[in-house]
C-alpha cells in the first residue's frame, strides 16, 4: 500500500522528528534506528515507513543491510525548522496579546 | 489564512527579522515588554530582573519541576524609547550561541492595534541558522524525555 502522506504531518511528530535527526549525522539501518528509542520496533518501523513514503528518507541496499538516510533536497523543500522557529514566537505573542487584553478589560 | 506573525530569514544571512501585527493599543504592547510581571507570564520564564532603562540589564530563568535550572538568559538594554523602541542584547547561558542583538520598533496601527518588528542579528551565519533549529532540536528533546517517561512508568 502506497499512501500519499503530507510532509508536514509526517514531522510533526517528534519522534519522527528524532528519527530524522539521528540519521541526519549518518545512514543507518532500521535497527540502529530503533536502539535508539525505547519504544517498541515495529512502532519504529511505522515511523520510518512514514518518513520513507513522504521521501522525507530514502532507502539504500548494502549487502543484506537496508540503510536509511536522509534526503536533504525534500527536507531543504519543506523548510520546517524555519517553520517550526515561526510557530514558536507565534505561541508566544498569541499569550502576549490574550494576557494583555485581560489586562485592558481590567482597568 | 493569513499568518500573524512572519519570519523573514534569508539564506547567507546573520540576521533575521520577525514581524507580527497585533490587536492591542501601542501602548499595551509596549507595557508587554517593559514589566517583569507582564514579560514573565507570556515568555514563559521567571523574570529575575528587568531594568526598563537605558544601560539597564535583565535576567529570565527557568527551572523544571525539581528546581533544576533548565534555561538561562540575560542582556543588557541599550536603548529604551516607551512606546517606541527597545535595543538590547540577548545572550543564552551555557550555549554555544553566543550574543544577538535585537532592535524591537514598535508602531501604532489604528488606535487598537500594533506592530511589532523585531530585527535581530547573530554573530555569524551559522550561529543564527543553528538559533532557528532550536525548537526543532527542543521537540526531539520532548520526544526523548516522554520517551523515558513512559518507559519509566512501565517498569
Amino acid at each position: 500500500m502506497n499512501l500519499r502522506r503530507d510532509v508536514f504531518q509526517a514531522i510533526a511528530d517528534p519522534t519522527r522528528r528524532a528519527i530524522l535527526l539521528l540519521v541526519a549525522s549518518q545512514s543507518m539501518t532500521a535497527g540502529a534506528i530503533a536502539a535508539n528509542f525505547d519504544t517498541a520496533r515495529p512502532t519504529v518501523s511505522k515511523h520510518l515507513q512514514i518518513l520513507t513514503e513522504c521521501e522525507l528518507l530514502k532507502q539504500e541496499q548494502n549487502g543484506r543491510e537496508i540503510y536509511y538516510h536522509i534526503n536533504a533536497k525534500k527536507m531543504k523543500e519543506v523548510a520546517d525548522f524555519i517553520e517550526l522557529f515561526r510557530k514558536m514566537w507565534d505561541d508566544r505573542f498569541n499569550k502576549l496579546e490574550t494576557i494583555m487584553k485581560k489586562y485592558k478589560s481590567k482597568k | 489564512m493569513e499568518q500573524k506573525t512572519k519570519i523573514r530569514a534569508e539564506d547567507g544571512k546573520q540576521e533575521l527579522l520577525i514581524t507580527r501585527e497585533f490587536d492591542l493599543p501601542l501602548e499595551l504592547l509596549f507595557k508587554a515588554f517593559a514589566e517583569r510581571e507582564i514579560v514573565e507570564q507570556w515568555m514563559g520564564t521567571k523574570v529575575l530582573k528587568l531594568e526598563s532603562k537605558k544601560q539597564g540589564s535583565y535576567q529570565f530563568e527557568t527551572t523544571d519541576a525539581k528546581g533544576t535550572v533548565v534555561f538561562q538568559a540575560s542582556g543588557v538594554i541599550h536603548a529604551f524609547s516607551p512606546n517606541q523602541k527597545i535595543i538590547r542584547t540577548f545572550e543564552m547561558e551555557n550555549t554555544p550561541f553566543g550574543v544577538q542583538l535585537e532592535f524591537l520598533a514598535f508602531e501604532k496601527l489604528t488606535d487598537d492595534s500594533s506592530k511589532l518588528n523585531m530585527h535581530v542579528v547573530y554573530e555569524s551565519v551559522a550561529l543564527r541558522d543553528q538559533v532557528l533549529k532550536l525548537p526543532f532540536a527542543q521537540g526531539i528533546n520532548m520526544a526523548h524525555n516522554r520517551l523515558q517517561d513512559i518507559a519509566g512508568k512501565l517498569k
